[in-house]
């Protein structure tokens, strides 16, 4: 085998490349099998799950915006029960990782869904505290840096596998919600979920979205993914997922750059469901040309 | 199996006002589609426009290998569609994607209704059907929105127009049609397509005549892969009932499934 080394550790668990289906984008994966060989990617972070099944809002729910989509899905999702008895085996007949992406309304929920996760074959648990299209729960607890730590520390404190948080940018300063999850034992970093935003019909002068507002993605925010990003690099020790916008190879390196060991693929799925595939040969050829022959030497190589 | 297509261009032509008709070259799914099934579409030549578009199949020839697309022009996505040229550049499409309507072998004869921009997939069940006896309820805006009429005047043993103005047929909403002869000819299944306020029209019909009722539902809708859970309806019966994905558990519902109440 030649061409560059691609595989990249977090937490212990070794992904064969750093190559991520964003959570929300890519449902348990398996709907995307007659597309993509599902061995030939990174890691997927599953749909977000509930304790119970959850309908989700009413429609609709999406509205493409410039070089955006707005969604208000409302986390709809058959539930945790069902993910581990149905979806997971059907997952975990392929090489790639499995990351849970878990979603309480209080802390109480996030460890019970973290304790029906242990000796299950989940690889990572993604905590999601940055939703924001749920009333109770979600984002709400991923603005305070007080709240972030106290929902880390007790999902830690019951979760077997690596705990990965997922930051909101809908706060004053990402750094400190990064090192307060860090400092609760968090073991990766994922970040960024969607911007808050709406869109206005203007000839029934209603928001476009049932939910009124929505989450923002898409190469929109990949500015400020990348700021985030870098900035959050800039202030923990462990592992940063990047996202945020990446459409091409070229955008995947410019996460790794700023600090990214891994770069999560996300409203790019909905585009094409080819997109991680093809951000992932990019990033071989990208690195190719530059004579890169690991991908070590790119994560956090921005030059200043 | 679905699969992605990069389609040519065949023809590209205004049908009626705001309405057009592209022709592409898709070998693959002008074998394998359904009526009612739908392909999505890259919007060509402006990234900034995201989301693939889905279309239903208007029309197929097997022989030649292509589609006909009949959409029409709402936004920028679809106006961009509508100024391409045959031959100018090919076209990035899934499909065929969904569920589409189902017919039985023991089927003798079948009612499609449809309205505006849902009369289009209802062109390719009165092709793929037309040894059955075909009865056909089109409405439109106004004549200059009317499309195909004469090709459903070839596969179909009647047809009734009806317009909301008068200029076409018969002035008056489709379903007023549909309800004046439902009673006495009784057809074995019916197939719609349309606006939300005829499909709950049409709904409420085929429960008061018990006549079983196909209906094809449309929302805004992200990968068609059933990944996203953007394009939700809501299915099941009153108290009991879910939000399914109108690309992969639809498009093509059974009416009686279908809980309009739900709809904002």
């Amino acid at each position: 085998m030649n061409g560059p080394n691609l595989s990249v550790e977090i937490a212990g668990v070794t992904l064969d490349n750093p190559i991520v289906a964003a959570s929300g984008t890519f449902g348990f994966g398996i709907e995307y099998s007659d597309y993509v060989d599902l061995n030939k990617v990174g890691a997927i972070s599953v749909k977000g799950l509930t304790l119970e099944p959850r309908k989700g809002n009413p429609p609709s729910r999406i509205v493409e915006t410039p070089s955006g989509i707005l969604n208000s899905v409302g986390l709809q999702n058959p539930g945790i029960d069902h993910f581990i008895n149905h979806d997971l085996p059907m997952l975990k007949q392929y090489r790639t990782k499995v990351i849970a992406n878990i979603n309480g309304k209080t802390i109480h929920e996030y460890c019970q869904m973290a304790l029906k996760l242990q000796n299950t074959e989940v690889d990572f648990i993604e905590l999601n505290i940055s939703c924001p299209n749920v009333s109770q729960g979600g984002v709400s607890f991923g603005t305070d840096p007080d709240m972030v730590y106290r929902v880390t520390k007790a999902v830690k404190c019951c979760c077997q596998q690596p705990l990965i948080v997922k930051l909101t940018p809908n706060v004053r300063d990402i750094k400190e919600v990064a090192h307060a999850a860090e400092e609760a034992g968090a073991d990766a970093i994922s970040l960024i979920n969607t911007l808050v935003g709406m869109a206005i019909d203007i000839n029934t002068r209603k928001p476009v979205l049932a939910n009124v507002t929505g989450g923002l993605s898409g190469p929109a925010i990949k500015p400020v993914a990348l700021y985030m990003v870098w900035q959050v690099a800039q202030t923990v020790n462990i592992p940063i997922i990047g996202m945020g916008g990446i459409m091409t190879g070229e955008d995947a390196v410019e996460f790794i750059l700023a600090g990214a060991t891994a770069v999560a693929v996300g409203t790019a799925n909905l585009v094409s469901p080819t997109a991680m595939l093809d951000v992932l040969e990019e990033l071989i050829k990208y690195m190719e040309n530059h004579d890169i022959d690991d991908i070590h030497q790119l994560i956090g190589g921005l030059v200043l | 199996m679905k699969k992605r297509i990069i389609s040519p261009i065949i023809q590209n032509i205004k049908i009626a006002h705001g309405t057009y008709k592209m022709t592409l070259f898709a070998p693959y799914i002008a074998s394998n589609v359904t009526p009612g099934q739908f392909v999505h579409i890259k919007i060509p030549r402006d990234s900034s426009l995201l989301l693939r578009r889905p279309i239903s199949v208007n029309g197929v020839d097997k022989n030649n290998g292509t589609i006909d697309l009949v959409y029409r022009v709402v936004g920028k996505g679809t106006s961009l569609l509508s100024k391409l040229k045959p031959n100018e550049l090919d076209l990035d499409l899934l499909g065929p994607l969904g569920n589409g309507y189902k017919v039985e072998e023991n089927i003798k004869s079948l009612w499609l209704v449809g309205g505006g921009c849902g009369v289009a997939p209802l062109k390719l069940a009165a092709q793929k059907w037309s040894n059955l006896d075909i009865t056909a309820f089109l409405g439109f805006k106004n004549k200059s929105e009317a499309y195909q009429i004469d090709d459903f005047k070839n596969l179909c043993s009647q047809v009734f127009i009806s317009t909301d103005d008068g200029s076409l047929g018969e002035k008056g909403f489709i379903t007023h049609i549909l309800i004046k002869h439902i009673s006495e000819l009784r057809p074995k299944l019916i197939l719609g397509c349309g606006p939300i306020s005829m499909l709950k029209i049409l709904k409420q019909i085929s429960e008061r005549y018990d006549v079983p009722c196909q209906i094809s539902l449309e929302e805004r809708m992200g990968c068609g892969m059933g990944g996203c859970f953007v394009c939700s309806c809501a299915i099941g019966i009153k108290d009991s009932w879910d939000y399914k994905k109108v690309c992969t558990d639809g498009p093509v519902f059974d009416s009686r499934e279908v809980i309009f109440d739900e709809w904002p």
